[in-house]
């Protein structure tokens, strides 16, 4: 019981919006003491988990180029060529990203697209020009547009990409139960991805269109 | 061969430029913490891989303690008029880079194993899309040159500015990862299991599906990850319950049941790569911002695939 400690630690620690790095750091020290394991041991335990997990943080080399991008105008290109577009609207854009999203990450290309990599640079600012085409908006109005964009994203990352046979999660469930004794192929279980991925398409793809009729309302109520 | 470790070298060295670039910033405060912060993590990226084990813990901890004592805030951006001019003499071009950079991903994922000297595969099969990613980005920023009239460092500056945007919530995905591995040794989810089996008396089928799926959704919140839950809980319940005791179909099971733990995925902020370094990379004032949107979605998919699993695991 004592090694849930470190559980208690991590609720109480983001609960009280303590700096999330520190809470992880000391959550992680306490389990390991309770686990039975030296202060030596903890450090070595965390350190040699680190260094392995570092292909994390690999995805930060796309920020210089995003920078360049910016510099070279990208987001006033992408406004300039919005405000164009009258067909464009802020769920569409969304939900056609999440369409291409779940669609790319069932193929395998979970990694064709990403946060730092498209939101970022290209659906966030059009998501929030297709708004702006129309009037000024409020700053919290921008803030839930790009919050909506990276839980689009998410969304549909992880509602597509189970529907591949080759990845990650699909190879853990088979691998762990064939050593249950139970053998199963990937392509049974890939299949049973698929109408979760129906599901998550119909109801995040209601939430963007309430978005955006959420947004006309606003704006009706402004002018 | 390119392996990952040169990709961890390319890491390590745009860290250590962010560094300097930081040290040679006198605006600002803290400008040191943070000079040590970057410069930290690029060692872990240059070095991590021939450190010993406790060098790297002791690396982890130099990161959290300069972490809570508070970096350096953001450089300003360059104002909008100057990017409104640059957008204007760039036009289109400006997408050539920033679409490169899925497509070089792309073809990197499909055909890397195709690409051989001899015998030996150019790139690593095994890290193909990692690897692909930093070539991508090399591409880019080539193309981001070639086409494009740019102060020539400002990948550095910029990259820099929108690096420290994201600020220390860039090495807590990483960290939790380690977390994860620190309640593994400690067994904690053998403990968790036990409790969550003793705690609920699995009297039909019905209850044994939704134990199961909230247990998913429930343990991946804590663990951040659903890969952690799965093996737990389809161990604790799934298996000796759902499949054993009430005859359902395995494969039903784990398909939905991997799901539901996504759902949690979405709703906890120990997922922090996928929700609050994006919160952070978008200059969202609260980094809770994108599981709040999250939340609605994901308790509805959750009802929806725990509702699909009690209809079609015990045989439709």
């Amino acid at each position: 019981m004592l090694v849930l400690s470190g559980i208690a630690i991590v609720i109480l620690g983001f609960a009280l919006r303590l700096n999330p790095l520190v809470v992880v750091g000391v959550a992680g020290f306490v389990t390991g003491i309770a686990g039975g394991l030296s202060p030596t041991g903890v450090i070595e335990t965390f350190g040699r988990a680190f260094a392995e997990n570092r292909y994390v943080g690999i995805v930060w080399l796309v920020l210089p180029v995003i920078g360049l991008l910016e510099r070279a105008g990208l987001r006033e290109r992408v406004q300039a060529l919005i405000s164009a577009m009258r067909v464009v609207t802020t769920a569409r854009v969304l939900l056609s990203y999440l369409l291409l999203r779940q669609i790319t990450a069932a193929l395998g290309l979970n990694a064709l697209f990403g946060q730092a990599q498209m939101v970022r640079p290209l659906i966030a600012p059009m998501a929030e020009a297709a708004e702006e085409r129309l009037g000024p908006i409020e700053t919290a109005t921008r803030m839930e547009i790009r919050a909506y964009a990276a839980a689009t994203d998410n969304i549909g990352l992880f509602f597509g990409e189970d529907a591949f046979v080759a990845i990650g999660s699909v190879l853990l469930m088979k691998g762990f139960l064939e050593q249950s004794g139970y053998v199963v192929t990937p392509v049974s279980l890939a299949r049973w991805a698929i109408p979760p991925a129906i599901f998550a398409f119909l109801i995040h793809g209601t939430r963007l269109l309430l978005l955006g009729r959420r947004l006309k309302r606003a704006r009706m109520a402004v002018s | 061969m390119i392996k990952l470790e040169h990709v961890y070298i390319l890491t390590g060295l745009m860290f250590a430029v962010f560094a300097v670039g930081r040290a040679l910033d006198r605006k600002g405060p803290r400008r040191w913490s943070s000079t040590a912060f970057w410069g930290t993590y690029a060692v872990s990226f240059l070095a991590g891989s021939h450190l010993p084990d406790l060098a790297n813990g002791i690396i982890l901890i130099v990161l959290v303690v300069l972490a809570a004592r508070g970096l350096a805030p953001a450089p300003n951006s360059v104002p909008i008029a100057a990017r409104r001019a640059a957008a204007k003499s760039n036009g289109n071009r400006l997408f050539v880079p920033a679409l490169a950079i899925p497509i070089v991903v792309l073809l990197g994922t499909l055909f890397a194993k195709y690409l051989r000297i001899g015998a030996v595969p150019l790139i690593d099969p095994a890290y193909a899309t990692l690897i692909s990613l930093a070539c991508a980005v090399l591409v880019a920023l080539a193309l981001g040159y070639g086409l494009l009239r740019v102060p020539p460092l400002s990948p550095l500056h910029e990259g820099r500015r929108l690096m420290e945007a994201v600020g220390w919530a860039a090495v807590l995905p990483q960290t939790l990862a380690s977390l994860g591995a620190l309640f593994a040794a400690a067994g904690v989810g053998r403990v968790i299991g036990q409790l969550v089996t003793n705690a609920i008396p699995m009297t039909s089928g019905l209850v044994a599906v939704i134990a199961y799926t909230v247990g998913m959704a429930l343990f991946t919140m804590i663990m951040g990850n659903a890969f952690a839950a799965f093996p737990v809980m389809t161990a604790g319940i799934g298996l000796p319950l759902i499949v054993v005791r009430f005859g359902g179909d395995p494969v039903i099971m784990s398909a939905l049941g991997m799901l539901s733990g996504f759902c949690g995925t979405l709703m906890t902020p120990m997922a922090a790569n996928f929700n609050i370094v994006p919160a952070a990379l978008l200059e969202l004032p609260d980094r809770n911002s994108v599981i709040k949107v999250q939340i609605p979605t994901a308790l509805a998919q959750f009802v929806a695939i725990t509702a699909l699993m009690a209809v079609c695991v015990y045989g439709a």
